[in-house]
């Protein structure tokens, strides 16, 4: 989220698309029924079931699962065609007026560079024109045809209403109410927020899908204010924590990256990370990378790390592909070269697409771990449970070791929420029988193996055995030890650079926030954009002061937002270039002469003056990106792309089959299905009284929700003979699940491109441990595709066949 | 909630004001009094307040774990009762049909309360001292890093990695828990290495 669950009560208007607020996040969804209460705003849901969320929207409009960017991209081509643009904003703070190579080209579905080979792009030409001066070239006026903004313009014009219903099959009076309403949001004194969640990146263009509307909410100026953003609704707990602290293939702490292995030193790998403007007097805050970098790698390796290692570079493992995702980790199980496979309270076997191909892949393990409060299926995947697991157990030669661990209630640190919150939580109750913290595990397997290598020979030991460990109890680490090491600390006594003699930080105290960093290694931080979480005032995530001047919804005293305690991303944008606000009533911060000042914490230096430094600090461009350059990896603008398997050909591109810069593996591909075989188009979904895979393991909870079901139209229960209640099967072309049918008003059949396309709706939260009955999801049946960009498996958009069973099943 | 002021003391309040009303003139006072000291307790009053958040989804709604035993003493603690926090800014003391059933999460029969193992081709588990898992554990780490790793690439480039054993984090788990776990994680030179961000 760029805002917070709390600041939805500041909006004009609600859009939920690609998310179900009401049913998966409920508690959240109270602040839409409170701006609907308070503010007379209004709430807009489209989605192809008539959702709990619709349930109580002033629009609702069906679509077609995996057709958002259509219906998106015509948002925008209705602003710019009724002139609904927040001009100023539009002009100052986006890269509107930049001016773009003239070899870069947009034609039938494909940009300039395309190798079909390897499904990838030269993207050299996708960049900006760059004067003598070094700066990007800039048309004020709107008027070059290669300005960002025409060719946007261009780009857009081709997603008509008529095209958006041809796609998307939302009756065109409902999408033009739609849009009608969304483009009032242009003006200064009204604001759209946008609440989404995995209904748009569970697709092969998910990445596209979340940059599609966040272009539309700069269009109308909604990024930055209050009531506005782009509010990504997390499904789990802690997973934008874990996605921050970088627990990914290809991510240090903080968003900084993993090395590749062409980066063959330090000065090579930092060569890259330079960041230098692309517009005069801009910040361009990744400019101090370096110093964000160094103080990990002295957070990791702390003495060992020194000037002359280039602090550790070496010791960082170097990527050989863009990066080792749970799908490539899966296919290189499944081809038989991995050894052994930790899951650390997670379920890839009922989480993954595919599950034939997951058990074979787990199947050929020498060895796997399991970490869990709970009895998972993936620790259990290789024992028969007839239909439900119908694996030959006795051939199954992977040796499993199942982990207890304790859950919440039972373990004290920090959750990261959606709204970038970081909350202190404590631990009540003992943990069951023997089961440990993932703390105390984690220690026992790093002391483990480091005692292996000191005791016997083995390839570069250094990284292991250097670990910095610098906990009280080394067996079992504290979480406020912990928290203290992410927030960074001083190595040595830091001065005020401009005044030697001033002591900023004394040796050994933590650093207050990460503008104290340093890149010479006098400074330790675990995660800078955490840094100041846990500083000489103590523990800022546990703090409890619910205070919120004037109502504002900010709960600035209320545990720790990162970065900096900011609670708005963007915030300098809520004000126009003289650094008043757009909208007095919605004021978030303002400059007041001499400084920046308001309700939250500036996203920009306190005393940068006004039409100078832009808003969006982070960018070279000091704006946001309506053209994002080479940095996606399927183009600089969205384009419809049909999911991968589609009821109809691209009716924008007939020719390219999904994503046409989506990695699929070969045998992946093989196992495609296409409309003439399985001709319904299927989605999956959460259902408000289960969390995940967990509340099946949940008395009540089961006993609310007992039994899998699959959901479809009355229409096509009738075409197919399939009575309310009664048993089917559901198949795609990687397998075949059986399930109750649950017929309904609430899924209708649409008319895309002429044709008559019926949804099916998979819910996903059985499976064959725990107190509910033993069901199947969807990963029997999804693809092995992911996301261009970040390769999140396409969930929501697959195709099956249904049919009626006679015989009761159970 | 005001735990300082349990329905005893209030009703025993409420007996003291009844003096000087004219039900406490004609001698009800002490009837109140004598009936207010019949009612036990309110349960939770005997109870261990502690202060945590849904682990579900991402609203992150403040709880309140109620415990017999204080574990902050030192006791072994079993938590009884688990409420919405009527203090947190987001959900005001509410829960959601998830939420509401954390306790029977807590105290879920299929939580589990013992390593195990299976074994190659078994068809159960059976119970393993920790010692023995953790060290079973780093005997196969040890050995496939050292028989897989990569010290340098193709063209002698250190590059000092190791894709034979994967690491899956989790979605749940404090950052604290996953900082330490990176740290882990990295340091043997892991690459791959996810969380359910993308699922």
């Amino acid at each position: 989220m760029t805002n917070s669950w709390t600041d939805i009560r500041n909006t004009d208007l609600v859009v939920i698309m690609g998310g179900n607020a009401a049913e998966a996040h409920p508690c959240g969804f109270k602040w839409v029924t409170e701006a609907k209460a308070n503010r007379g705003a209004k709430l807009i849901v489209v989605d192809p079931r008539f959702t709990r969320s619709a349930s109580v929207a002033d629009v609702y409009a069906p679509i077609r699962q995996g057709t958002d960017i259509a219906f998106l991209m015509g948002l925008i081509n209705y602003c710019i065609q009724n002139d609904k643009v927040q001009w100023d904003y539009v002009k100052a703070y986006t890269n509107a007026t930049y001016l773009v190579k003239n070899e870069f080209s947009y034609q039938d579905g494909l940009f300039t560079g395309y190798d079909e080979a390897k499904r990838d792009y030269d993207k050299s030409s996708w960049d900006y024109q760059v004067g003598e001066d070094g700066f990007v070239k800039i048309d004020d006026m709107l008027t070059d045809p290669r300005c960002v903004w025409n060719l946007l313009k261009q780009h857009v014009s081709i997603y008509t209403p008529e095209m958006v219903e041809r796609i998307c099959g939302t009756p065109k009076d409902k999408y033009l109410k739609i849009a009608a309403m969304i483009a009032e949001c242009s003006s200064k004194t009204k604001t759209m927020t946008s609440m989404y969640a995995l209904g748009w990146t569970q697709h092969s263009k998910g990445s596209q899908n979340i940059r599609g509307m966040a272009m539309l909410q700069l269009i109308l100026g909604n990024i930055g204010v209050r009531g506005g953003g782009m509010n990504a609704l997390r499904g789990h707990s802690n997973i934008q924590g874990l996605t921050d602290i970088g627990l990914m293939s290809n991510l240090l702490p903080g968003y900084l990256t993993v090395p590749n292995q062409k980066e063959v030193d330090f000065a090579t790998y930092m060569s890259t990370r330079g960041f230098k403007p692309l517009r005069p007097d801009q910040m361009s805050y990744w400019q101090n990378y370096k110093k964000f970098f160094v103080s990990f790698q002295k957070s990791m390796w702390g003495d060992a790390a020194t000037p002359a290692n280039d602090f550790a570079y070496d010791w960082l493992p170097k990527l050989d592909v863009p990066g080792y995702d749970v799908l490539r980790a899966f296919d290189l199980m499944y081809q038989g070269k991995m050894t052994g496979y930790f899951c650390q309270g997670f379920n890839p076997l009922l989480a993954f697409p595919n599950r034939k191909k997951c058990t074979d892949a787990l199947s050929k393990l020498k060895f796997l771990v399991t970490m869990d409060p709970l009895d998972t299926e993936t620790s259990r995947f290789w024992e028969n449970h007839g239909e439900h697991n119908d694996v030959d157990t006795a051939q199954i030669q992977t040796e499993v070791i199942q982990l207890p661990s304790t859950c919440f209630a039972e373990d004290e640190g920090s959750l990261t929420n959606s709204g970038r919150w970081l909350q202190w939580h404590w631990p009540g109750g003992s943990p069951p029988g023997e089961a440990k913290s993932d703390n105390w595990i984690m220690a026992q397997i790093w002391r483990r193996l480091k005692a292996l290598y000191e005791q016997e020979s083995g390839p570069v030991p250094e990284p292991i055995v250097n670990l910095r460990w610098p906990y009280a109890n080394p067996d079992e680490p504290k979480a406020d030890e912990i928290a203290r090491e992410i927030n960074g600390y001083a190595i040595e006594t830091l001065y005020d650079p401009a005044d030697p003699t001033k002591v900023l930080v004394e040796k050994g105290k933590q650093v207050l926030a990460f503008a104290q960093l340093r890149d010479d290694g006098t400074t330790a931080s675990g995660c800078w954009i955490y840094s100041g979480c846990f500083n000489e005032n103590g523990n800022n995530m546990a703090r409890r002061d619910n205070t919120d001047p004037d109502d504002a919804g900010f709960y600035s005293k209320w545990a720790f937002s990162w970065p900096a305690n900011r609670r708005i991303l963007y915030n300098r944008a809520s004000a126009d270039m003289n650094g008043q606000p757009w909208d007095p009533s919605r004021k978030t911060i303002a400059w007041d002469g001499t400084k920046w000042s308001g309700y939250d914490v500036p996203d920009i230096a306190p005393t940068a003056k006004p039409g100078v430094v832009g808003p969006f600090i982070m960018n070279p461009e000091g704006t946001a990106r309506l053209f994002t350059r080479g940095m996606m990896k399927d183009g600089p603008f969205p384009v419809h792309y049909e999911p991968f398997e589609s009821p109809i050909a691209n009716p924008i591109a007939p020719k390219v089959r999904g994503n046409p810069a989506a990695r699929i593996f070969k045998d992946d591909l093989a196992q495609l299905g296409d409309a003439e075989k399985f001709p319904y188009a299927a989605t999956s979904y959460r259902l408000t009284e289960h969390f995940h895979y967990w509340t099946k393991h949940v008395h009540p909870n089961a006993v609310m929700q007992p039994e899998f079901f699959v959901e479809i139209s009355e229409q096509l229960a009738a075409e197919k003979g399939i009575k309310p209640g009664g048993w089917i099967k559901v198949m795609s072309n990687r397998g075949e699940i059986k399930a109750k049918a649950v017929v309904t008003k609430r899924i209708k059949p649409l008319q895309c491109d002429g044709k008559t396309v019926h949804i099916v709706g998979i819910p996903l939260h059985w499976g064959f441990t725990g107190t509910a009955k033993k069901g199947f999801g969807p990963n029997s049946l999804t693809p092995f595709v992911g996301d261009a960009n970040i390769e999140t498996p396409e969930y929501k958009a697959f195709l099956v066949d249904i049919a009626p069973l006679t015989e009761p099943v159970s | 909630m005001n735990m300082e002021l349990s329905r005893r003391t209030l009703l025993k309040g409420a007996g003291v004001g009844l003096a000087g009303t004219a039900l406490g003139a004609f001698g009800f006072g002490g009837v109140e009094a004598a009936h207010a000291d019949a009612i036990r307790a309110f349960k939770l009053a005997g109870t261990t307040e502690t202060r945590n958040t849904c682990p579900y989804c991402s609203v992150a709604c403040g709880v309140i774990l109620y415990s017999k035993g204080d574990l902050k003493k030192g006791e072994a603690a079993k938590i009884t009762h688990i409420e919405g926090d009527a203090d947190h800014p987001t959900n005001r003391g509410t829960l959601c049909p998830k939420g509401a059933g954390l306790l029977d999460f807590v105290h879920s029969e299929t939580r589990l309360t013992k390593p195990r193992i299976r074994k190659p081709g078994a068809d159960k588990f059976e119970d393993i001292s920790w010692n023995d898992a953790l060290d079973k554990i780093a005997r196969h780490l040890k050995d496939d890093r050292d028989k897989n790793f990569v010290a340098r690439n193709q063209d002698g480039v250190t590059v000092n990695r190791w894709i034979t054993t994967g690491f899956l984090a989790a979605s749940a788990t404090t950052n604290e828990t996953a900082f330490l776990t990176y740290k882990v994680v990295r340091s043997a030179g892991m690459l791959v290495f996810d969380n359910q961000a993308r699922v």
